[in-house]
């Protein structure tokens, strides 16, 4: 059966404006960005860390219509996309004062949470985004 | 449009068409307004869930949302369908629930620290919208991913106390 998650996806309203994000600001690396010639492949990844990409999606025509699009665009940008991506570091104090530094929108500050410390982020166009620094499996047992 | 040929079955072809093009671009137009509009909206809403214990400051979130203090609980409302009021509300009592569940801390001090300035308005809101009193929620919620070590100790079946978690956590507070 199944043995991994390979590829999933973030609709993105803009893949340069995504790129300075995903990659500029959230430090991700680009694996692929191909011109398809009908759309442009663009996934990122955790620099090092292959096998999991992102593909920054952007909604529209041929995939679907326009009206369609744009019903999409105003719900992403209404937050209504919900939670779009989970991310792991090892300190999140410190990934939390790298972003508040690069001018990330942040929607909570590092909370600790029963899993970890957490925080959360808004991409540009209004997907969420939250970053976990898991609690370490040895405390979990104690 | 230019109506040139004189010919009327043309012209209003021609005049659809210019009509539908124009329609096509005004509706994009409009929809990127509505972007625009809508981000700026969810940033008032991420700056209150962000903040949520600090009092409701409609002039500060109506700066962040880029419109007038009077236009903004009504964009608000028709963004997200409820008035910023409201929306706060429940996410200070859904932190309540949170650290009445997860937490022992006191009633009053939840209270206070979520941000309600009077216990008696927070135990009003809590009922009306969990329907139990904040004591009665905490005594019934279960701890969510609480160590295992946690749950052997406090929930085995004991002659030695209070037989249970929910029991144990009433009879210490009172």
């Amino acid at each position: 059966m199944l043995n991994s998650i390979s590829i999933s996806h973030v609709f993105v309203l803009d893949q340069d404006q995504a790129l300075d994000f995903y990659v500029g600001k959230l430090g991700l690396e680009v694996s692929n960005d191909l011109d398809l010639g009908f759309m442009r492949w663009l996934t990122v990844r955790v620099p090092g860390q292959p096998g999991r990409d992102v593909l920054l999606e952007k909604p529209g025509p041929p995939a679907m219509d326009e009206a369609s699009a744009d019903q999409l665009r105003e719900l992403i940008t209404k937050g209504a996309s919900g939670f779009t991506l989970g991310l792991t570091t090892n300190d999140c104090q410190k990934t939390y004062e790298t972003l508040v530094s690069r001018g990330v929108e942040i929607t909570q500050e590092p909370t600790e949470q029963s899993y970890g410390t957490d925080i959360g982020v808004r991409d540009p166009f209004g997907n969420h985004i939250r970053i976990v620094q898991p609690v370490q499996v040895a405390t979990q047992r104690s | 449009m230019c109506g040139v040929t004189g010919d009327r079955y043309e012209r209003t072809e021609a005049d659809c068409a210019t009509a539908g093009l124009l329609a096509c671009g005004l509706i994009t137009t409009m929809s990127r307004a509505i972007e625009e509009f809508n981000r700026r909206q969810l940033r008032a809403r991420d700056a209150m869930d962000r903040a949520y214990a600090q009092p409701l400051d409609i002039a500060r979130l109506a700066g962040i949302a880029c419109v007038s203090e009077a236009h903004f609980i009504r964009a608000f409302r028709a963004t997200f369908g409820e008035t910023p009021h409201r929306y706060l509300q429940r996410r200070r009592v859904e932190r309540a629930m949170f650290l009445l569940r997860e937490t022992s801390r006191a009633v009053t001090e939840i209270c206070f620290e979520i941000g309600f300035t009077s216990l008696g308005t927070f135990s009003r809101t809590f009922h009306d919208i969990v329907g139990k009193s904040p004591t009665e929620y905490r005594r019934l919620a279960k701890v969510k991913a609480v160590p295992t070590c946690f749950t052997m100790a406090w929930t085995r079946p004991s002659s030695l106390g209070p037989s249970s978690f929910g029991e144990a956590d009433t009879a210490r507070r009172q």
